[in-house]
C-alpha cells in the first residue's frame, strides 16, 4: 500500500531543471494555503459579527425574563432558556454515566478485537444524523405518549453518548500503564484501581469531552422537532413531562417567520446560544490544560 | 510465553480471567452491559426507523426512490427530488470543502509557525462549534440575499453558458444550501486532515527534501500519497455529515419539489423535507412517506460511515505493518 515505485514521473531528481518555476509553485501553494485558512477565519468572524451586531441591541432584561408569546407582541426567551437547561441537563445525566462506563469497558476490560468492535459501534452511532435519532425516539416513545422534554433529553443523549465515550476512551488510553501496574501490584482490585487511580488521572480529559458534547447538543434542533416542539403551555414551564420550548427551536421558529421583529428576536436568541457554546469551548480548553498538567506531573 | 502486541501494552487491556474478585466481576459486568446496551440501541434504532417506514415501503415499493412527486392531495409521493437535492448539495459541498480543508491542514502543519498555527486552529475549530440553526439563520437572512444580489449574478455573467449556472436567481436554492454545508464540513475535514498530516513520518518527507525537492514537492509526492487513504476516509465522513444535516439546509434551500438543472433554483433534501413537513403532514400516508425518506437517509448515511470506518481500519492495519 505504501510502496513508492520508481516511476519516472515520480522521480523527483529528474526534475531539477526549472528550479525557479518549482520555487514559484511552492510559493503559490503557500499563498493558497494561507488564503484558505484566512477564509475560514473570515467566515467565522463574519457570522459572529453579524449575530453580535444584529442581536446585541435586542438584549434587555425582559428578553431574559419574559416567555415567547404564542401570538403577537415582543416577548423573550425565558421559557426557551429554562427548557433548554432542563433538556440538556437531563441529557447529560443520561448520557455521561453510560458513556464513561462504555469507555471504561473498552479501555480497561475488553480484549483488543472487542474494543475495536465497540469503538466502531460508537463511531457509527456518532455518524447517525440527528434527525434520524429524532425519528427513532419519535417512533419508540413519542407515538402513543405524546411529546415531552424527557424524550427530547433521551434523543439528545443518543447523540451525546458516543461523543463523550470516544473522548473518554481516548484519554483513558493516555493514562500511563505504570500507574495501573503500581496500583495492582499493591494488591488493589482492578475496579478500585479504575475508580481511584485511572479516572481521577483522566478527569480533565473526560470533563473536556463532556463540556464539548454539551455545547454540541445544546445547539441541536432536529431531534427536538419530533420530541419537544408542540408547545401547549404559555409561559415558563418546568414540567418535563410536557413539551418544553428550547433555544435552538425558538431560533428555528424565529428564522422561519416572515416578520422582521421575529428575525430580530432570532438574532438575539442566536447570540445567547453562540455565547453559551463559545463559553463551553473556553471551559473545555481550561479542562484540557488541567489534564495535561496532571499527566505531566505524574 | 505469550507475545504482547503493542495495542495491549498501550491500553489497559490486561484481561486475565483468573482470580477475579467479586467487585471486579460486578464492575466489569456493568461496564459490559453499558457497551452491549449501546450496540443494541444502534440495532434498535436501525430497526425502528425502517419499521416505521414499512407501511409506506409496502404501499409504494422501491419505485418510491425514483418517483419525482410530493402531492398530498392525490396521495402520490416519491423521493427522487430529495435524493437528488441531498446528493447534489452534499457533493458540491465536498468538492469545494476538500481542497480548502487540505490547504488549511497543510498551512497548520507544514507552513505556519507554531504560535500562529495554534490560534488559527482554534478559530477553525470554533467554526465547527456554531450550531447549525444559527448558521441557517445567517444563511436565510444574510447569506442567501447576498448571494442573490452579488455572487449569483456574477457567476451567471461569467459562466452563464453552463446550464447549471443559468436561469433566474433566488434567495434560497441549491447553491446557498451547498455553500452552507461547505462551511459546516470544512472545519471537520480540515481538523481530521491536520491529524493525518501530523502523522506523516518525518523521515519520509525529510528524505524527499534531502534529495532536493521543494517543500511542496515533498508534500505532493511523498506526504499526500502516504495520507491518501486517510483523506478519502475523511472525505466520506464529511460527506456523511453533509447528507445528514437537516436544519441549516431546510432554512436555506427553499423547499421545492424539483429536479432543476440550475443550481440557483430552490430544491429540497431528504433531511430538510422531513424537518419542515413532519408537523404539517396531514395524512397518515404522508407521515409514512416522510418516514420512508428518513429510512433512505439513514441507509445512505450508514453506508457512507461504515465505508469510512472500513478505510480507516484498513489504513491503520497497513500502517502498523509498515
Amino acid at each position: 500500500m505504501t510502496a513508492f515505485e520508481l516511476d519516472p514521473r515520480n522521480d523527483i531528481t529528474a526534475r531539477s531543471s526549472g528550479l525557479a518555476r518549482r520555487r514559484a509553485t511552492e510559493k503559490i501553494v503557500a499563498v493558497i494555503a494561507i488564503l484558505s485558512a484566512l477564509l475560514a477565519c473570515a467566515i467565522l468572524f463574519v457570522v459572529l459579527g453579524t449575530v453580535l451586531s444584529k442581536g446585541f441591541s435586542q438584549l434587555d432584561l425582559t428578553f431574559f425574563t419574559k416567555a415567547k408569546p404564542l401570538f403577537g407582541q415582543k416577548g423573550g426567551i425565558a421559557d426557551a432558556l429554562v427548557g433548554s437547561a432542563l433538556i440538556v441537563g437531563m441529557c447529560a445525566a443520561f448520557a455521561v454515566p453510560v458513556a464513561v462506563l462504555v469507555a471504561i469497558y473498552i479501555s480497561e476490560y475488553a480484549k483488543p478485537a472487542t474494543a475495536v468492535f465497540f469503538r466502531m459501534v460508537l463511531d457509527v452511532l456518532n455518524g447517525v444524523p440527528a434527525i434520524i435519532v429524532g425519528i427513532f425516539i419519535y417512533g419508540l416513545l413519542v407515538v402513543g405518549h405524546g411529546q415531552s422534554a424527557i424524550y427530547a433529553a433521551f434523543a439528545l443523549s443518543i447523540l451525546m453518548m458516543p461523543m463523550v465515550a470516544r473522548a473518554t476512551q481516548e484519554v483513558l488510553a493516555l493514562v500511563p500503564r505504570s500507574l495501573r501496574e503500581a496500583s495492582l501490584a499493591l494488591g488493589v482490585p482492578r475496579w478500585r484501581t479504575v475508580y481511584s487511580i485511572v479516572l481521577p488521572t483522566a478527569i480533565g480529559g473526560i470533563l473536556t469531552g463532556v463540556v464539548l458534547a454539551v455545547a454540541r447538543v445544546a445547539g441541536e434542533t432536529a431531534p427536538l422537532l419530533f420530541t419537544s416542539s408542540l408547545i401547549t403551555t404559555n409561559g415558563v414551564s418546568t414540567n418535563v413531562s410536557q413539551a418544553l420550548q428550547s433555544l435552538p427551536l425558538a431560533i428555528f421558529e424565529f428564522s422561519e417567520s416572515p416578520s422582521p421583529s421575529d428575525h430580530a428576536a432570532g438574532w438575539a436568541a442566536a447570540l445567547v446560544l453562540i455565547a453559551f457554546v463559545l463559553l463551553m469551548n473556553v471551559l473545555a480548553k481550561t479542562f484540557a490544560g488541567l489534564k495535561r498538567r496532571k499527566l505531566e506531573g505524574s | 510465553m505469550t507475545s504482547t502486541t503493542p495495542e495491549e501494552l498501550s491500553a489497559g487491556g490486561y484481561a486475565s480471567r483468573r482470580r477475579m474478585r467479586p467487585g471486579d466481576i460486578v464492575f466489569q459486568g456493568v461496564a459490559f452491559l453499558a457497551a452491549a446496551g449501546v450496540t443494541v440501541l444502534l440495532g434498535l434504532l436501525a430497526y425502528k426507523v425502517v419499521a416505521q417506514a414499512w407501511p409506506a415501503i409496502r404501499h409504494f415499493g422501491v419505485s418510491f426512490v425514483w418517483t419525482n412527486a410530493w402531492n398530498p392531495n392525490n396521495d402520490v409521493f416519491g423521493a427522487a427530488s430529495f435524493i437528488f437535492g441531498t446528493v447534489v448539495t452534499s457533493f458540491i459541498a465536498l468538492l469545494i470543502a476538500t481542497p480548502i480543508s487540505i490547504a488549511i491542514a497543510l498551512f497548520l502543519t507544514e507552513i505556519a509557525p507554531r504560535r500562529i498555527a495554534a490560534p488559527i486552529a482554534t478559530v477553525v475549530e470554533l467554526l465547527a462549534a456554531i450550531p447549525s440553526v444559527v448558521l441557517g439563520l445567517w444563511g436565510i437572512l444574510v447569506f442567501g440575499p447576498w448571494m442573490n444580489d452579488h455572487l449569483e449574478p456574477g457567476l451567471k455573467s461569467a459562466f452563464g453558458f453552463l446550464p447549471i449556472l443559468s436561469g433566474p436567481t433566488y434567495q434560497a436554492g441549491i447553491l446557498p444550501a451547498a455553500l452552507i454545508l461547505t462551511i459546516m464540513i470544512v472545519p471537520i475535514i480540515s481538523a481530521l486532515c491536520r491529524e493525518l498530516f501530523s502523522r506523516i513520518p518525518r523521515d519520509l518527507t525529510d528524505g524527499s527534501l534531502a534529495l532536493g525537492s521543494t517543500k511542496w514537492e515533498a508534500i505532493r509526492r511523498v506526504g499526500l500519497p502516504y495520507a491518501a487513504p486517510g483523506i478519502s476516509a475523511v472525505m466520506l465522513l464529511g460527506l456523511g455529515r453533509a447528507f445528514g444535516e437537516a436544519i441549516a439546509v431546510a432554512q436555506v434551500i427553499g423547499g421545492q419539489v424539483a429536479i432543476s438543472r440550475s443550481l440557483f433554483h430552490p430544491g429540497d433534501t431528504l433531511g430538510a423535507r422531513i424537518a419542515l413537513q413532519y408537523q404539517g403532514a396531514t395524512t397518515g400516508l404522508e407521515t409514512n412517506s416522510l418516514l420512508y425518506l428518513g429510512a433512505i437517509l439513514m441507509v445512505i448515511s450508514l453506508v457512507t460511515n461504515v465505508a469510512a470506518q472500513g478505510i480507516v481500519s484498513r489504513f491503520e492495519k497497513a500502517r502498523r505493518l509498515h
